[in-house]
This record gives C-alpha cells, sequence and structure tokens, in this order.
C-alpha cells in the first residue's frame, strides 16, 4: 500500500541531485579498488609514464607472475591463509565452548566466573604488558602468537550466551534424558541450532585476521612467518626501510617497474576479501546489529 | 558443615563436564588479561626484562614525573586530541547525513545497492588502503596531477611529509573509509521508525524536509547522542593501524598520537617501563572519561552506555 503511493509520486530535482550524490558516494567508494587493479596490470612501458587514472593502454599479467614468484609474498600469503583459518576456528570454538557453560544456570560458581570475565572487558594491559607476557610465554616470533591470544573475547562469549538461551530449555533436557553428555549437546544441538551467530562471529574474526597487519610488526621478526599485510606494509609504508630492502623484495621484476609490482600484491592481498564480500555482507550487517542491541 | 561441603563437591563432581568447558577460559583469562594487568606495575620500577618481576627496583613515581616534564608526550596529547576534535566534531555528523539522504532514495535496489558498496572499504585493511593513500598522496600521484592540471598548483607538493596535512589527511581518509560502515546503526535505527508517523504527517500536508527533520531526526535522537557520548568517551585514543601506516619521519610532529608515543618509547626505544606508566596514565584518565560520559548519558538520554 505505502509502496504503490511513493512509486506514484513524481521525482523530483532533489530526487536527481540526490541520485548524484550516491552515485558519486558509490565512485569514491569503488575507485580506490579500481586504481590498483588497472594499476597492476599496465604494461610495463605505459607503467613507467606514471599512474594509470582510469584504463591502460597495454595490459600485461607480467606483474602477477613477479608477485606469484616472490618468496616473500608468497610465504605471507600462506601465513595469512594459515592464520585466518585456524584463529577463526579456534575462537569460534573455544568462546562458544565457554559460553555454553556460562549459559547454564546450575553451573557452580556461575556469578564468579561472570565477575572475572567482567573485568576484562574493563582494564586490560596494554601493548607493553602485553609485549612481556608473550616475551615470557615463548609466543614472540612464532606462529602461535597469532592464534592463542585471539581465542577469547568477552564481547563474544556474550553474543553467544544470549544466543544460546533463546533454545528451549526442553531440548536439552530431554538429550540428558537420552544419556547425551554436555559435549554432545553442545556440539549436536547447541552449535548446529546457531549457525547464523557463528557465521557473523567467525566472519568477524576472520576479516580481523585477514586484514591485521600490526600484529606481525610487532610480535614477528622472523620474515617467513610474517603476514601478506605485514609484508604489504614494510613494502608500502615502512620508511626505516631502505631502498635495498625494497628492491631485494621486488628484485625478481626485471622490466617491470616496481609500482605495479606493488600494485599488484595489493591486488592479490584484497582479491579474496571482495570476491566472499558479496556473500557475507548480509551476516557483516546482522554483525552490527548484535552489537547495537548488547552494546 | 562438612556435610555440606561434601554435598557439594558431589555436585562439582556431577557437573565436571560443564566445569572443564569453563575452566579453559578462566584460565586463558588470567593469563592473557590478568597478568598483563600485574605487569602494570613496572610503571612504578625500573624494570628489566631479564631480571624476576619484583626484583626490580621500585622507582615509584620517577617514570610519571618524566613524561608529565616531556614536552613530546604534550605534544602527543594535542594530537590525540586535535584528531579527536576533527572527528567528533565536523566527523560526526557526515554518517548520519549519509543515512538520512540515503533514506530519502526511493527505488529500494538502488539503496540497498549503495549501501553495499558504502561500506565495502571499512573491509579493506589499512595496510591496503594506505598504501593506495600514499600513492595518490606521492609526487607523481594522482592528487597531484589532479591539482597541477586544474591549476591549484604550479609544482608537485610532497603532502604527507608536510606535518600540517597530517591532521586533515588522516581525518579525510578515515571518512572515506568509514562513513557507509557508520552509518549501518542510523539506517537501523531509522528502519525501526513506525511508519505511522509518516503517513501521519502525509495526511497533515508535512513536506519532505519537515518529515525528515521532524519525524526521521527526532526518532534517531537517542542513538545520536549514544554513539556521540561514546565517541567522546573515546577522544583520547587513536586509530591506531592508520596513523602507523600513514607516519613517517616528516610528518612525525603532528602525526605522533598518545598511542603511537607510547609505541615508539616503548617498543622503538626500549624504555618498558616509562611507556607502561604513561599507558598506566592514560588508562586511569580514560577510564575515569568513560565513567564521566556513561554519568552524563544516563543523566541525557536515561541510559548508560556501558
Amino acid at each position: 500500500m505505502k509502496a504503490k503511493i511513493k512509486t506514484k509520486r513524481k521525482y523530483k530535482l532533489f530526487d536527481y541531485v540526490l541520485i548524484l550524490i550516491m552515485l558519486l558516494v558509490c565512485f569514491l567508494t569503488i575507485y580506490p579498488m579500481w586504481y590498483i587493479l588497472v594499476n597492476s596490470l599496465a604494461a610495463p612501458d605505459v607503467a613507467s609514464l606514471g599512474a594509470v587514472a582510469w584504463w591502460p593502454s597495454a595490459l600485461s599479467l607480467d606483474a602477477y607472475k613477479v608477485v606469484f614468484q616472490n618468496e616473500y609474498i608468497v610465504s605471507g600469503f600462506l601465513v595469512t591463509i594459515g592464520r585466518t583459518v585456524l584463529a577463526t576456528t579456534i575462537h569460534v570454538l573455544f568462546t562458544a565452548m565457554v559460553a555454553y557453560g556460562m549459559s547454564r544456570n546450575h553451573l557452580i560458581g556461575r556469578k564468579l566466573y561472570m565477575k572475572i570475565a567482567m573485568i576484562t572487558m574493563f582494564f586490560n594491559g596494554g601493548l607493553i604488558p602485553n609485549f612481556i607476557l608473550m616475551l615470557k610465554l615463548g609466543l614472540y616470533d612464532t606462529f602461535w602468537v597469532f592464534i592463542i591470544p585471539a581465542m577469547y573475547t568477552f564481547y563474544d562469549m556474550i553474543i553467544f550466551i544470549s544466543f544460546f538461551r533463546t533454545i528451549p530449555e526442553s531440548l536439552i533436557e530431554s538429550a540428558k534424558i537420552d544419556g547425551a553428555s554436555e559435549y554432545t549437546i553442545f556440539w549436536k544441538i547447541l552449535l548446529p541450532n546457531c549457525k547464523a551467530v557463528i557465521a557473523t562471529i567467525a566472519l568477524f574474526a576472520g576479516v580481523y585476521h585477514w586484514n591485521d597487519y600490526y600484529q606481525g610488526v610487532i610480535y614477528i621478526r622472523d620474515r617467513s612467518l610474517q603476514p601478506l599485510q605485514t609484508i604489504l606494509y614494510k613494502l608500502l609504508a615502512e620508511s626505516s626501510m631502505t631502498t635495498q630492502q625494497q628492491q631485494a623484495m621486488l628484485a625478481l621484476g626485471g622490466s617491470t617497474p616496481s609500482a605495479t609490482i606493488k600494485f599488484a600484491s595489493m591486488v592479490v592481498a584484497t582479491l579474496p576479501i571482495l570476491f566472499i564480500y558479496p556473500f557475507i555482507q548480509k551476516y557483516l550487517v546482522k554483525g552490527v546489529m548484535i552489537g547495537a542491541i548488547k552494546g | 558443615m562438612k556435610r555440606k561441603a561434601k554435598k557439594k563437591l558431589l555436585a562439582l563432581k556431577k557437573q565436571w563436564q560443564l566445569q572443564s568447558m569453563v575452566i579453559p577460559g578462566i584460565v586463558w583469562m588470567a593469563i592473557f588479561c590478568y597478568i598483563p594487568l600485574v605487569y602494570l606495575i613496572i610503571a612504578f620500577m625500573d624494570y628489566n626484562i631479564s631480571v624476576p618481576l619484583f626484583e626490580n627496583e621500585w622507582v615509584w613515581f620517577k617514570h610519571f614525573k618524566a613524561f608529565l616534564t616531556d614536552d613530546r608526550f604534550w605534544r602527543s596529547v594535542r594530537n590525540t586530541l586535535g584528531m579527536s576534535v576533527l572527528k567528533i566534531f565536523i566527523g560526526f555528523p557526515i554518517p548520519i547525513l549519509f543515512a538520512l539522504l540515503l533514506n530519502e532514495i526511493r527505488n529500494e535496489k538502488f539503496k540497498k545497492m549503495v549501501q553495499t558498496i558504502s561500506y565495502l572499504p571499512h573491509f579493506i585493511s589499512w595496510a591496503i588502503f594506505g598504501g593506495i593513500l600514499l600513492n595518490w598522496l606521492s609526487e607523481t600521484g594522482i592528487i597531484n596531477q589532479l591539482m597541477v592540471s586544474l591549476g591549484f598548483q604550479d609544482r608537485a607538493i610532497l603532502y604527507n611529509a608536510d606535518p600540517d596535512n597530517f591532521w586533515m589527511i588522516t581525518f579525510l581518509s578515515d571518512t572515506l573509509k568509514e562513513t557507509g560502515w557508520s552509518a549501518i546503526i542510523y539506517l537501523a535505527a531509522i528502519a525501526g521508525i513506525d511508519p505511522g508517523l509518516y503517513e501521519a504527517a502525509d495526511l497533515d500536508g508535512a513536506n519532505r524536509w519537515q518529515k525528515m527533520w521532524y519525524i526521521t531526526v527526532q526518532c534517531i535522537r537517542p542513538t545520536i547522542a549514544i554513539l556521540f557520548i561514546l565517541a567522546v568517551s573515546n577522544c583520547l585514543g587513536s586509530n591506531f593501524d592508520q596513523i602507523f601506516f600513514m607516519k613517517n619521519s616528516a610528518n612525525m610532529p603532528k602525526a605522533e598520537t598518545i598511542d603511537l608515543y607510547i609505541y615508539n618509547m616503548g617498543l622503538g626505544q626500549g624504555r618498558y617501563s616509562f611507556s607502561t606508566a604513561v599507558l598506566f596514565f592514560r588508562s586511569i584518565i580514560a577510564f575515569g572519561l568513560l565513567q564521566l560520559c556513561n554519568f552524563v548519558s544516563k543523566k541525557l538520554t536515561g541510559e548508560g552506555i556501558i
């Protein structure tokens, strides 16, 4: 009914201005991605004349060949994939497991546990204490520094708890009567009934691990353990990096300009996100809404 | 008494599975949340990493005095607050405006498409977004090309090497990256408004602007208030991923925020105790600020932010 009335209304000048503004917003959003894409595809002699704004007059995939032969970028890519998959899986399972225990009212010591967990939301050690802890635990400069400290967050646990509580108690009780253990209930009843929440939390964790460059800067010295984004940071921004080091990183380039190689590595790091984005974006919005209701 | 304890132990034994799910979480928290809190006491010591924690020499407020008299610390406070003020007073209304305008789009499909595209940059890492930005701002980048060809400049400028540009660069790039994402929460609030209000306004002959101002804006006011107070309470923080990427030795006088100062002093120069003292100080002020904002929020909107 309402929609009908709306479509009957005539389009006024303001509507056209509005559409124009929105198209401009879309342009501003998409253009940066477009820019790295076309510049990574520019043929060497086109790229050497300077950055391409719209479309290169000659195309070439040379930069990608260089990128995929570059040991720094390949190892970074593998570390990033490994880190994203492992850290996300462990985070979701561990946080959900703790949340399941915490969501049961008859858990002895529940109030105390909750208090212990609450305090971690308001107070945290910060950069230096965490750094010292990683050194003392022997996690510094190991792959596990990406995984173990990211196993749990209070915030995600609260989200899990509130969803676990929507599952009817009778379902859990009848499983118990059938002799199911708590682990079976958690695995076979709770998790399959909370797929949407799991997807949302996993996506946020996954995107974080894929995009994070800073952990790698702080905790990893071994170059072969650095995630792709950290490698990119070193390649693109770090002023302390000598041109010699940068050249070593781009050494295989041959005639391909280093700028093109940089763009190609940026595309390689962005494409996975762009590819899954259309499929995941509805979960991402859902995630914000969960957060907004909770917060 | 003994019986009661025995009963409890029996109950505990009965739910050992449940306990075995929660206790690993508690152990994790003890290690990764509580031990760092204990390490905060190195702010009052001359900490040496190779010496056991409690055998370090206590120097009490030596480091606090040192940074409070350090001009570079105050410079970092000024930079943090400067960037926050830009973000709060100019940046804050932008997502609201975007949400309001987007809401006026009649074609649902187009609206949905714009929205989906607009929050895409939020999911691009700062290592990449910053890389694009540095390229654009470079001597041969498109911003210089554009400015020169339009006649605003007669030669290329090294934008990111000039400290005076830094706040604006970070502000604009942050706006470009996050506006769509920040608008989601307002769009959701708008979607929750009772359509009957608009229909009633239509009957009263209200025009589009009147409806936008008197219905939409008024209905999302609580959301705006809470997010504003949250933003204010966060003013001692900075977007570290962004600043860490965009900083360089030339723009440091305007780029070094408190976070970056802590990093530079602690991990850059290895002054663990000194930078933990800064961290400690900042946390206390930030906590006080959060409480204050929570109090104000409760007074104004009847709802706390925490």
